[in-house]
C-alpha cells in the first residue's frame, strides 16, 4: 500500500480535520461523537443529515452548505457511522421543523441510521437511495446499493427543504428522484482499504469488474477489458434498461441529467471521455441531456473506475437541480 | 449454572484474543465476498469492551450486557454494531425480566439476544450470515438446559453445533448483507460474520470448560 499516511487509526481524523480546516467558511467538524455542520445553522427548514462510511469523498460532507446538506456523519472507511453520530448532528442542526436522513442502501447504514431514527425524540423521516442497477432486484431484502445517484437526491432534496418545504414533501421529493435515476459503475483496479493494507479484490491488466459496487464489491461479471465505447454501451443499456427506457420510441424526447463519476483514481481526462460516448449513445437513443456532471462525487478510495447514472427530469426537478448551492464539493449560482 | 459479571469481563478478554487469533481466516473470508471490514469492526469492538470491564466490574450481570451493547451501538459502526449492540440488548432484556441464576436463565437470555438480532436485521437461517450459527446454538443451549445435561456437556454441544452451523454456510448461496449482490459467486466460502461468531462462542465454551474442569 502506498498512500499518504501517517497512521492508519489516525487517517480518518486528520482528514476530516483537514477538510474543516479548508473549508472553515462553511463547516465545523465537531468531534466525539465526529458528525459535521453548517458553520451557521439554517432556520425554519427541514434539517437535512446524511452519512455514511468514509472513502466516499467528497460524499458527504462535502455536500454540507447552503441549498444542500445540514450536516454529514461520516463513519470509518466503507463503515456506517453509529447512532450516536446521528443523534448529536440531528440535535444539533434541527430547527424544529423535523429531521430528514438520507441513507445509501446498505444493510450497516439503514440499521445505524434506523436505531438513530427510534432513539430521537423529535419528527424525522428517511429517503433510502437505491439507484444502483447492477445488482438486479430481485428477493434480496437488502434491495439495490445506494451510488452516485445520491448526490442528486442531495441537492435537490436540500433545494426543497431551502424552500420551507415540510419534512413529507422532502421525503416524497427524495424519493421520487430515487425512483427514476439509475446507476451503474465499473471498476479497471481494485481499491485499498488503509485499514487492509492491500486491494480488496484481485484483478488482473485485462479484466474489468462491471457493475462493481462503491466498495469494491463485486458486481454482475468479470469481463475481460474492451475498448471504453464497447464497456460504455453496456452500462449504458443497462441503465435504460432499468429505467424502462431501452424501446427507444418510450425513450423519445425524454429529459435527463447525466453524471459521469469517477471512483477515486481516474483521471477527468477520462471521465470525459466516458461523456462523449454516453452522450453520444443516450442523443442518438433519443433522449435529451438536459443538464450534466462530470468529475468525482462519489468515490471508492483509490479504485480506478467510474460509473454512469441516468435520472430522469422534470419540471421540479430541474428547479432544484438549478437552484444555488454553496458547498465544497458542489457550488453554483452563488 | 449462573451468570456473573467478571465472567462476562473474562469472556469479553478471552474473546478479543481469540478473534486476533483468527484475523488472517476472519479476512480473507470477508474479502472473498464481502467488503473486507468485518474483522476491524468486530475487533473495534472487543476492545472498546475489554478496555471498560473496569466500568462494568460493579454492575449486575444484565447492567453489564446492556452497557455492552451501548458501547459497540457506538463503536463498532457497519451492520455487525447495530446486530451484536441488539444481541446483548436482548440479553440484557431478558436477564432483566428473568434473572440470569439458572443455565435455563442464561439459555433464554441468549435465545432473546438472537430474537433481538433477527428483529434488527430482518435475518433468517438459510441466507448465509452469522445467523445460521447463532440460531441453531441457541436452541442447541434451550434444549440441552431443559435435558439437565452437565455444564460439560452442554458446552461441547454449543461448539459442535456452531462448528455446524458455520460450516453450513460454506455450500448456502448469500441473500443478505454485502455479499447478496453475489449470488451463486458466494458458494464455496463461508461467512465471516459466521465465524467470527463461532470464533466468539467456541471460545466462551473453551473459558467454562476450563472452569470446570
Amino acid at each position: 500500500m502506498k498512500k499518504f499516511v501517517n497512521n492508519v487509526d489516525n487517517m480518518l481524523i486528520e482528514s476530516l480535520s483537514g477538510f474543516a480546516k479548508a473549508h472553515a467558511d462553511l463547516v465545523e467538524l465537531h468531534l466525539n461523537p465526529n458528525y459535521l455542520t453548517r458553520k451557521t445553522k439554517a432556520t425554519n427548514k427541514v434539517a437535512i443529515i446524511s452519512g455514511g462510511g468514509a472513502g466516499h469523498e467528497p460524499l458527504h460532507a462535502g455536500f454540507i452548505g447552503k441549498g444542500m446538506l445540514d450536516a454529514a456523519c461520516p463513519g470509518q472507511v466503507f463503515t456506517s457511522p453509529t447512532p450516536d453520530q446521528m443523534i448529536a448532528a440531528a440535535e444539533a442542526v434541527h430547527a424544529d421543523k423535523g429531521v430528514l436522513f438520507i441513507v445509501k442502501n446498505y444493510a450497516g447504514d439503514v440499521m445505524n441510521f434506523e436505531m438513530a431514527a427510534e432513539m430521537l425524540s423529535f419528527e424525522n423521516a428517511t429517503v433510502l437511495t437505491s439507484d444502483d442497477c447492477a445488482v438486479i432486484n430481485s428477493t434480496f431484502t437488502d434491495g439495490r446499493r445506494g451510488v452516485a445517484g445520491t448526490v442528486i437526491v442531495e441537492k435537490c432534496v436540500g433545494s426543497i427543504a431551502e424552500t420551507g418545504a415540510d419534512l413529507s414533501t422532502c421525503k416524497a421529493f427524495g424519493d421520487k428522484i430515487n425512483a427514476q435515476t439509475a446507476s451503474i459503475g465499473v471498476a479497471l483496479t481494485s481499491c485499498t482499504v488503509p485499514a487492509a493494507g492491500k486491494p480488496t479484490f484481485e484483478i488482473s491488466d485485462t479484466e474489468i469488474e462491471m457493475g462493481v459496487g462503491i466498495h469494491g464489491e463485486p458486481g454482475r461479471k468479470r469481463e475481460t477489458m474492451r475498448a471504453a465505447d464497447a464497456m460504455i454501451k453496456d452500462m449504458i443499456d443497462a441503465i435504460l434498461t432499468d429505467l424502462s427506457l431501452i424501446d427507444s420510441q418510450q425513450a423519445k424526447n425524454t429529459e435527463i441529467l447525466l453524471l459521469v463519476n469517477g471512483l477515486g483514481a481516474t483521471p477527468l481526462m477520462e471521465l470525459y471521455l466516458i461523456y462523449n460516448t454516453a452522450e453520444k449513445l443516450l442523443t442518438e437513443h433519443g433522449l435529451n441531456i438536459e443538464r450534466a456532471l462530470v468529475g468525482n462525487y462519489t468515490t471508492a478510495i483509490d479504485m480506478t473506475g467510474a460509473s454512469i447514472t441516468v435520472c430522469v427530469l422534470d419540471d421540479e426537478i430541474k428547479l432544484h437541480w438549478d437552484s444555488p448551492v454553496h458547498a465544497a464539493g458542489l457550488r453554483w449560482g452563488v | 449454572m449462573s451468570l456473573q459479571t467478571d465472567f462476562i469481563c473474562s469472556a469479553a478478554s478471552a474473546i478479543h484474543l481469540a478473534i486476533i487469533s483468527q484475523k488472517s481466516e476472519i479476512e480473507t473470508l470477508d474479502q472473498a465476498i464481502g467488503d473486507g471490514d468485518h474483522y476491524i469492526n468486530v475487533l473495534r469492538g472487543a476492545e472498546a469492551i475489554v478496555s471498560m470491564t473496569d466500568e462494568l466490574a460493579p454492575l449486575s450481570p444484565e447492567e453489564a450486557l446492556n452497557k455492552i451493547a451501548m458501547k459497540l451501538l457506538s463503536t463498532i459502526g457497519g451492520a455487525a454494531g447495530p446486530l451484536f449492540a441488539s444481541l446483548f440488548m436482548g440479553m440484557a432484556k431478558v436477564a432483566k425480566h428473568n434473572g440470569a441464576n439458572t443455565t435455563l436463565d442464561i439459555a433464554a437470555a441468549f435465545a432473546g439476544g438472537v430474537q433481538e438480532l433477527i428483529k434488527r436485521g430482518k435475518g433468517k437461517v438459510g441466507e448465509k450470515t452469522m445467523l445460521d450459527v447463532l440460531v441453531p446454538v441457541a436452541h442447541t443451549f434451550i434444549f440441552s438446559a431443559i435435558e439437565n445435561k452437565t455444564t460439560k456437556e452442554i458446552c461441547i454441544d454449543i461448539q459442535i453445533t456452531a462448528d455446524k452451523g458455520l460450516a453450513s454456510t460454506r455450500d448456502l448461496v448469500a441473500t443478505k448483507g454485502r455479499a447478496a449482490g453475489l449470488g451463486e459467486r458466494t458458494i464455496g466460502h463461508l461467512d465471516a460474520g459466521a465465524k467470527s461468531c463461532q470464533v466468539m462462542i467456541n471460545e466462551v465454551c473453551n473459558l467454562i470448560l476450563k472452569a470446570n474442569n
